[in-house]
């Protein structure tokens, strides 16, 4: 397995990295896009609501391999020419940010409403109310299962493989496929994600007893 | 215009509407196998038995962190080395439950630690065995408090069946590649009606989660 993991080391740490790129990415995007569905779910406006709750709904009940496959065959038919790699985080980023829209949503609503109240009787607009009284408090909430989040980001990144997103998933299948080693490149693939993924893992455990 | 409606000829339809058949039939074997082996992992964990439960403990929370889609990978190309050679169907199936133990597991041991431990307590002052006291008191409370998880649980496992098409089992997203797979005109309406067909399972259940949490509360 050793030797696997020296001859192959180029191939490994370069899908790591395409891996982490495209988590980060889509980490970014998914928590901006994600927050503002996440707000205009707990607008006033019933319309707002409405679009938030439609958006949300419609991603959170599709598969992710469905939206990346999508964006893969389509935007480069029609729009413009993308890699599996860009196409892949898209469909990555539209996806968690449905998830993390309803995270944050949740952590709103666990701020007191009379927060909310409070701010827009000193005169503040909603949207300022939101920025610096409401959303600090809601995102402090959030920690934990923004991380678990991440956690299933990072793992669901593994269908850039189908999209030939080069990344960690897809050299393990490339390896696999050259030296016939399946069970132990598996294993390094897997080792690779674990080295990502557990210390998050604990680490979010650990916040949540300390938060609790 | 033309594609949607050769696209939606009724080959095409009751083709995908037999994927849709495979994704259920492969979730809800999985399902019913994984909250079996589930339950029986997080009690294991749960009941902290020494060096055992932590061993396990190791193990669910490694799988935890793995993709779905490498353990798929494992299951059909891996597997073989050791001699044991699955089937398509048959080997969704055992990564789909192997991954989703693990998970549901947490979810139990969670469910448990949520039911009050006076109710443990109690029970074993009335002179209750540990098992019976699992059996007929803690375990019928957490169940309760976990079904939301559990459903949930349970979309994301359809959603997840669609990564077994890599090792080409035939349920609906790789019935959706053959049909697409004939025309590429086709492949914005094949598209829309796997969307909708996964749709309407998932938020279906996700509305009789909301329905039963309603009713129980």
């Amino acid at each position: 397995m050793i030797k696997l993991l020296v001859d192959n080391w180029s191939a490994f740490i370069s899908g790591f990295g395409w891996t982490v790129l495209s988590s980060l990415v889509a980490l970014f995007f998914s928590l901006i896009i994600g927050s503002l569905f996440a707000i205009l779910e707990v607008m006033p406006s019933k319309t707002a609501r409405v679009i938030g709750n439609v958006y949300v709904e419609i991603f959170r009940n599709i598969p992710l391999l469905v939206i990346t496959m999508f964006f893969y065959l389509v935007i480069p038919q029609y729009i413009v020419k993308i890699n599996g790699f860009t196409a892949g985080t898209i469909g990555l980023t539209i996806y968690t940010s449905a998830f993390i829209a309803e995270t944050v949503r949740s952590g709103i609503n666990s701020v007191d409403i009379g927060q909310m109240e409070a701010s827009r009787a000193q005169g503040m607009t909603f949207w300022q109310a939101m920025r610096y009284i409401v959303l600090p408090q809601a995102f402090k909430l959030v920690i934990p299962p923004l991380g678990n989040q991440f956690i299933n980001l990072v793992k669901n990144s593994s269908v850039l493989a189908f999209v030939a997103g080069f990344d960690l998933m897809y050299q393990g299948n490339a390896i696999a496929s050259t030296t016939f080693e399946t069970v132990n490149t598996y294993i390094v693939v897997g080792l690779f994600y674990l080295v990502i993924t557990l210390p998050i893992s604990y680490y979010m455990q650990h916040l949540e007893r300390k938060l609790a | 215009m033309q594609n949607w409606i050769d696209a939606y000829s009724w080959i095409n339809i009751r083709f995908l509407l037999q994927g849709l058949g495979i994704t259920i039939l492969i979730s809800v074997i999985s399902v019913i196998l994984s909250f079996i082996f589930g339950s029986i992992l997080g009690i294991i964990r749960y009941a902290k038995i020494p060096y055992f439960s932590r061993i396990i403990g190791f193990i669910i929370d490694v799988v935890r962190n793995l993709p779905l889609l490498l353990i798929i990978f494992f299951t059909y190309f891996g597997l073989p080395a050791f001699g044991f050679k699955p089937d398509t169907i048959p080997a969704a199936i055992l990564a789909m439950t192997f991954f989703e133990s693990m998970m549901i597991a947490e979810i139990i041991r969670s469910g448990i630690l949520a039911v009050d431990i006076g109710q443990m307590e109690a029970a074993r002052a009335q002179g209750m065995k540990l098992g019976q006291a699992m059996w007929h008191v803690i375990l019928p409370q957490a169940y309760k408090k976990m079904i939301p998880a559990l459903v949930s649980q349970f979309i994301s496992l359809i959603k997840d069946t669609s990564l077994a098409t890599i090792i080409v089992v035939p349920e609906l997203m790789q019935h959706g590649q053959v049909v697409y797979g004939q025309n590429p005109n086709y492949i914005i309406p094949v598209f829309v009606i796997m969307a909708v067909m996964y749709f309407v399972v998932c938020y279906a259940l996700s509305l009789l989660s909301k329905y039963i949490d309603h009713r129980m509360a």
